[in-house]
Formats: structure tokens, C-alpha cells, sequence
């Protein structure tokens, strides 16, 4: 358990208990309404954390580096929006596969087009952002995610060559 | 107890194509499983507190008040609400959505929505510490820089391109995620 999870278990049992002070009953309906958006969503969230793993059995890190590695150019930065749109992979997997790719020779650009759609383009979510969102709304926020992850990978690409 | 198997069974059905490719001697087949094991328990460990922060929410504050902090009118001040929760955040993108449903119902503004979930998606501090210290200084800085500016125009940009069936769709989610909770 890193800090980050403590400090959020010691502001919920200090909100809990200030709560349950000023107000048994409206505590008690707070973890009703809890539990129940936490029931509604457990399904879909438990099929996400599965596909997780079985993408995870396909699409390895070597598989990543053959295809994020080898291709440069505009042709490498799409296969790495693609992948990192399709594929959910946690941060603390994401950052040191990068890292390694980039003493690989990968470029710069191809590396931020794929953490930038890893992180905020979510094609395995989508069903579950929508919803939340509705399709409309949850289509249009990915399309534009998408958009600027590549044309932002060529400025990220460009500036770590430019600037000192 | 019918239902509940019905409900999760696509949960199950992942679960037992784990653990084939776990037991088939697939190379891959360790790290997938610990890959979703690990996963698995980050949720159940910070879902439940997060979930209960927003009952609190839910039954303490009350609509007024969340729109004068951060609907449609709150500008400046209900943006910067929404970076600083949103980077505050733990937990993958998808744990964000459940929230918005709370934050939509409690009057908080599309746009200042979209900011929250662009924040929690790139802005995550625990998330930037370990990009610093993988990809180093410059490379996250760059990406820093341009995710903030990016955040909020590009949430501007999403609200404005929404149709009139993107917002009656938005709006009957929060009415069918209300009936799910009440």
C-alpha cells in the first residue's frame, strides 16, 4: 500500500466519522448509495480487469517492442497510437516498458503517442463510458483524445530533439 | 442468486480463460495473470473509499452549492476545482466515470466534467512522480506542459461539438444510473 492509498483511507474514515457525528442517519444512507453505485458498476469492472489479463497474454511487451521498435517514421507513431488506444495497460507496467523501448532506439514521438493514448483514449472502456456519458459524448471525448495524442507525440517528438 | 450469476457472468467466463492461459504453459500466461491480479487488487483497494466519498458527497452537499462551485457559470474557479480533483486521483480512467455520474447529478458543468476526467487520466500526481523518474524530467514536463492547456481546450472544444442528442443521451445516463442507486 503506498502513501497515496493511505492518505485517501485517512480522509474517507475522517469524512466518515465527522459524517456519522453530524448525522447517523444521513451516513447510513451515504454507504447505501455507495455500495449501490459500487454494485452497479463491479460487473463491468471486473470483465475490464480480466480482459486486462488475457490482452496481457497476447499483446506482451516484446510483442509492443517488435511493432513500436521497429517502425519510425509517421507509420510507427500510428501503430503506437493504435496500440495504446486498444490495450489497457496499468502505469507501472506502461512507464518502464517505455523507458526500455526507448534504449531500444524507439523515438521520442512514437513513446508519447502511446502513453498519451494509453492513458486517455479507452477502446475496451468505451462500453463503460458510455454508460456514463452517453455514446455521443463518450465517442466524441476518445476521437478528440485521439487526435491530439498523435499531433502532440510530434510536438513532444520535436521539442526533446530541439531543446537542450 | 440466478440473477447475480447472470449478472457476472462474463467476469466468470474471463476468469476461466485466465486461468487457461495461465495453466496452458503460454510464456506469457504468469505475467498476464499477475498483470490482472495486481489490477484486481489496486481496485478492490481504492474503489471502496472513493465510492464512499461520493455517498458523502451525494447526501452532504447539496446541487446548489456544487453548481455555484463548478456548473455552468463557475468559470475560472470550478475549472481549477476540477484539475485539482482530477489529479488528486487514484486508479485507472475507468474508475473516473462512476464519479461523474455523481458529478453531473449534483449540477457540476459537461466541460468541467471533461476537465476532471482529462486531469485524472494525464495529470494523476502519483502517475507523473513515476513518469519522472522512468522517462525523466524533460520528457515529463513537456507532456505536462501541453496536457494542461490541452485539458481545458480540448474539454471546451468536446462541449461545444455536442449535439443535441449527445446531451439528452448524457442526461438519460444520469437518470438511468440514478435508478440503479437510489
Amino acid at each position: 500500500m503506498n502513501w497515496f492509498n493511505i492518505a485517501l483511507y485517512l480522509v474517507s474514515v475522517l469524512a466518515v466519522g465527522i459524517s456519522f457525528v453530524k448525522d447517523k442517519q444521513k451516513t447510513r444512507m451515504a454507504f447505501k448509495k455507495a455500495f449501490k453505485s459500487l454494485e452497479n458498476i463491479l460487473p463491468a469492472m471486473l470483465v475490464i480487469l480480466m480482459v486486462i489479463g488475457v490482452t496481457m497474454a497476447w499483446i506482451t511487451p516484446e510483442v509492443i517492442s517488435s511493432l513500436i521498435g521497429e517502425s519510425s517514421g509517421i507509420w510507427g507513431v500510428m501503430v503506437a497510437s493504435f496500440l495504446g488506444s486498444i490495450t489497457l495497460i496499468p502505469g507501472f507496467i506502461a512507464f518502464p516498458l517505455a523507458a526500455n523501448l526507448l534504449k531500444l532506439n524507439a523515438g521520442y514521438t512514437q513513446m508519447a503517442a502511446f502513453i498519451s493514448t494509453l492513458m486517455m483514449v479507452g477502446v475496451v472502456t468505451f462500453q463503460m463510458e458510455t454508460k456514463y456519458l452517453g455514446a455521443g459524448l463518450a465517442l466524441k471525448r476518445n476521437v478528440a483524445a485521439f487526435i491530439y495524442s498523435v499531433l502532440i507525440a510530434f510536438v513532444i517528438g520535436g521539442l526533446m530533439i530541439w531543446l537542450p | 442468486m440466478a440473477a447475480m450469476i447472470k449478472r457476472y457472468r462474463m467476469f466468470f467466463l474471463l476468469v476461466i480463460i485466465n486461468l487457461i492461459i495461465l495453466f496452458s504453459g503460454f510464456e506469457q500466461g504468469p505475467i498476464a495473470f499477475k498483470a490482472a491480479a495486481l489490477n484486481l487488487k489496486e481496485m478492490l483497494l481504492v474503489l471502496p473509499p472513493i465510492f464512499i466519498l461520493m455517498g458523502l458527497l451525494d447526501v452532504w452537499v447539496k446541487r446548489e452549492t456544487m453548481i455555484v462551485w463548478m456548473g455552468d457559470k463557475s468559470g475560472f474557479k470550478g475549472m481549477s476545482l476540477a484539475f485539482l480533483l482530477g489529479s488528486a486521483a487514484a486508479g485507472p480512467l475507468y474508475a473516473a466515470f462512476p464519479i461523474t455520474y455523481t458529478m453531473a447529478k449534483k449540477g457540476v458543468s459537461i466541460t468541467n466534467i471533461l476537465v476532471f476526467l482529462g486531469a485524472w487520466s494525464t495529470l494523476k500526481i502519483p502517475l507523473l512522480l513515476f513518469e519522472f523518474s522512468n522517462l525523466g524530467v524533460k520528457f515529463t514536463l513537456i507532456r505536462l506542459f501541453f496536457n494542461v492547456f490541452a485539458i481545458a481546450f480540448l474539454s471546451w472544444l468536446v462541449k461545444g461539438l455536442m449535439t443535441e442528442r449527445d446531451h439528452r443521451a448524457f442526461e438519460e445516463s444520469i437518470v438511468k444510473n440514478d435508478a440503479l442507486s437510489d
